[in-house]
């Protein structure tokens, strides 16, 4: 059989994303996992970090920060205060399933990843924090977590001689809990509600103790990373975009899936090879939100030889977040599409800095209207005005993924809002408190 | 944000089922002893196990348990959308996914077999049995469209399938989770693309591997 996208087979880190295979011990070790723990964490926790930096490894979770530089934030020496690993497997992105195959099908992957990661940054307990709609996600990683007590891969006395525990948490269902500092209030028993920054987690996090917050896919790459060696990392994908990445493609393709890629694979290819094409055909395709909701979208046009990776998607004035593709064809109304973003960011805002409570409700009142036509085009710019304002105004960045994607849609189809205001004026005889004349 | 409220008509009292305490016990040994509030979510959810939803009595025996202030404990109830606070179906409590990933392909459509079939949203049905919701992300899109009902992932549904699983819950079968169109879990309907090579599967990759880049001193010994 021709081979389907760029990467082959034997590259594949997540040899058992789609669960057809054993997701126990066992199952886990024949396919590689836990060989040669032992020897990674021989070679001491410099030797660790440095090879994670050569790799190139940049954070899943979205915003593409080097993880190795990351572990490397983290005080030289445990001092009063210990140290703690929280993995965000709080998956709430729309568009974002990744983690979740992770957890179910391959947990052995990112236990083992906690224990070299933690090994590295000296901590001796770390958290996995789950959505908590996760349900089975979460019985499937305890059970897996149960396995590796059970045969000494962690615990106390383990035979890494790493003293090490794995406690799986679960969340209440708020999208702002996979923020790192409102993961880490939610992780301490309280609202979910982001902390300021300075401190840094790596100064105060967790308990007030230095901690280091990573995603899911980041954590659970990096044994299979070393084990392979960083240069085999980074002869996947462009210069800075390294490795191989899960994407979850959904919307309309003929058959949405995650799959593991190599990162920079045009975006053409991954969505005919994997996914059967665009519904309709290419020139069905309308416009692409590629890294989860909170990332601008962008048009057909624009996807033409497009390389999926962190600085192409950049340089179109997007991102690659966390790699959840978005497909949408010609029979999307692109405006409601993203009112329904506008709902989910109201909804999901945690109320703490006003720009974001208020300005999140106004946006999705205003964009509802745009929906409909009921609106004077003059407001399209008051809309785009009221989203600069609300970016960059708040404690984290859901303000700013409540704006990106308005700003997107007026930014590339501003000619549909303004259409569909004409559109509905047509059908009304007058409005009330404008001047018809002027038009 | 959601504003949510406690709902008007609250039970008497509340008392843990002995099977309860112990798992939120099991809970609270995960964390440092000090920090016994960081099970506050798992216990809330383990209460909503129990009785169906989180009443006020139910908030109150939580805060004690955890020795934290009542306030603390109602807050994480009415921040954290997972927890309800009225009654809810004796069959099923069903939360349709509506964000975009999932609108986009046919959420509400679902929705109208939800309002067609058990009535208004976030309302008891007239029969005690059913509770439906529209909910944000559950984060399984490439299986959308989808809903979690109780504490499962129905996947790549259909109004007509949604239809029979409610019919089958009414019926008290427990209608099996996962995708409805005949797909494993997330690979492409029909087939997977990757991960054919049987090389992997054979125990070939649990061989003694000898790692890359080994520092000198390591080599030599």
């Amino acid at each position: 059989m021709a081979l389907k996208g760029i990467l082959e087979d034997k590259d594949r880190i997540f040899t058992n994303l789609y669960g057809f295979h054993d997701w126990g011990l066992e199952g886990a070790k024949q396919r590689g996992a836990w060989n040669s723990t032992k020897d990674i964490l021989s070679f001491g926790r410099d030797w660790i970090i440095t090879n994670v930096k050569n790799s190139g490894l940049r954070g899943r979770g979205g915003a593409g920060f080097s993880t190795g530089l990351k572990w490397s934030f983290m005080p030289k020496e445990v001092k009063d205060r210990p140290h703690y690993l929280v993995v965000n497997a709080d998956e709430s992105e729309p568009g974002t399933c990744k983690d979740r195959e992770i957890m179910r099908h391959d947990p052995h992957l990112l236990i083992e990843g906690c224990l070299i990661a933690s090994f590295a940054m000296q901590a001796h307990a770390a958290y996995i924090y789950l959505r908590g709609e996760y349900v089975h996600e979460r019985e499937r990683l305890e059970a897996a977590v149960k396995q590796a007590y059970e045969a000494k891969l962690i615990g106390k006395d383990n035979i890494h001689g790493w003293d090490f525990d794995v406690f799986v948490h679960h969340g209440g269902g708020a999208y702002i809990c996979g923020e790192e500092t409102a993961l880490l209030e939610s992780l301490e028993g309280k609202k979910g509600q982001p902390r300021l920054k300075p401190p840094f987690p790596a100064g105060a996090g967790l308990y007030g103790c230095p901690t280091t917050v990573n995603n899911v896919e980041s954590i659970a790459v990096v044994g299979t990373i070393l084990r392979r060696g960083a240069e085999w990392f980074t002869s996947f994908g462009a210069p800075n975009n390294a490795g191989t990445k899960l994407f979850c493609i959904s919307g309309h393709v003929e058959r949405p899936c995650n799959v593991e890629e190599a990162m920079s694979i045009p975006f053409r290819k991954l969505i005919d090879d994997h996914c059967g094409g665009i519904r309709g055909g290419w020139g069905n395709l309308k416009a692409v939100i590629p890294g989860g909701s909170s990332v601008p979208m962008i048009t057909a046009e624009q996807c033409e030889d497009l390389p999926m990776d962190f600085d192409s998607l950049r340089a179109l004035g997007s991102g690659l977040g966390t790699a959840a593709v978005i497909v949408m064809d010609k029979s999307t109304d692109v405006i409601k599409a993203i009112a329904r973003l506008s709902y989910f960011y109201k909804h999901e805002s945690c109320g703490q800095c006003t720009p974001c409570r208020e300005g999140t409700g106004w946006m999705w009142r205003v964009m509802e209207r745009m929906v409909k036509g009921d609106a004077d085009p003059k407001e399209i710019d008051t809309l785009l005005e009221v989203t600069k304002q609300v970016e960059g105004h708040t404690i984290c960045a859901l303000g700013d993924a409540a704006a990106w994607p308005i700003q997107g849609l007026i930014r590339h189809f501003r000619h549909e809002i303004e259409d569909r205001i004409t559109l509905y004026r047509s059908t009304k005889s007058n409005f009330a408190g404008h001047s018809i004349a002027a038009e | 944000m959601s504003v949510r409220r406690l709902s008007a008509v609250q039970p008497e009292s509340f008392a843990f089922k002995p099977e309860t305490l112990e798992k939120v016990n099991w809970w609270i040994k995960k964390y440092p002893e000090s920090r016994r509030q960081s099970a506050v979510i798992p216990a809330l959810w383990l209460v909503q196990k129990q009785e169906g939803w989180v009443s006020e009595p139910a908030i109150t025996a939580v805060a004690k348990l955890l020795n934290m202030p009542q306030i603390r404990v109602y807050e994480v109830a009415t921040f954290y959308t997972m927890f309800m606070l009225e009654p809810v179906g004796s069959a099923a409590l069903i939360q349709v996914c509506g964000t975009t990933p999932c609108q986009l392909r046919g959420s509400e459509a679902l929705m109208k077999v939800c309002k067609d079939k058990i009535g208004p949203k976030d309302t008891l049905s007239a029969d005690g049995k059913f509770y439906w919701q529209e909910v944000e992300c559950l984060g399984a899109c490439t299986n959308a469209p989808m809903a979690m009902i109780n504490d499962y992932y129905y996947e790549d549904l259909t109004p007509e399938n949604l239809t029979q699983i409610i019919d089958d819950f009414a019926a008290g079968k427990e209608p099996k989770p996962g995708p409805y169109n005949g797909r494993h879990t997330s690979e492409p309907l029909g087939g997977a693309t990757s991960l054919l090579e049987a090389s992997l599967y054979d125990g070939s990759a649990a061989k003694p591997v000898k790692i890359p880049n080994a520092p000198e001193a390591e080599v030599k010994a």
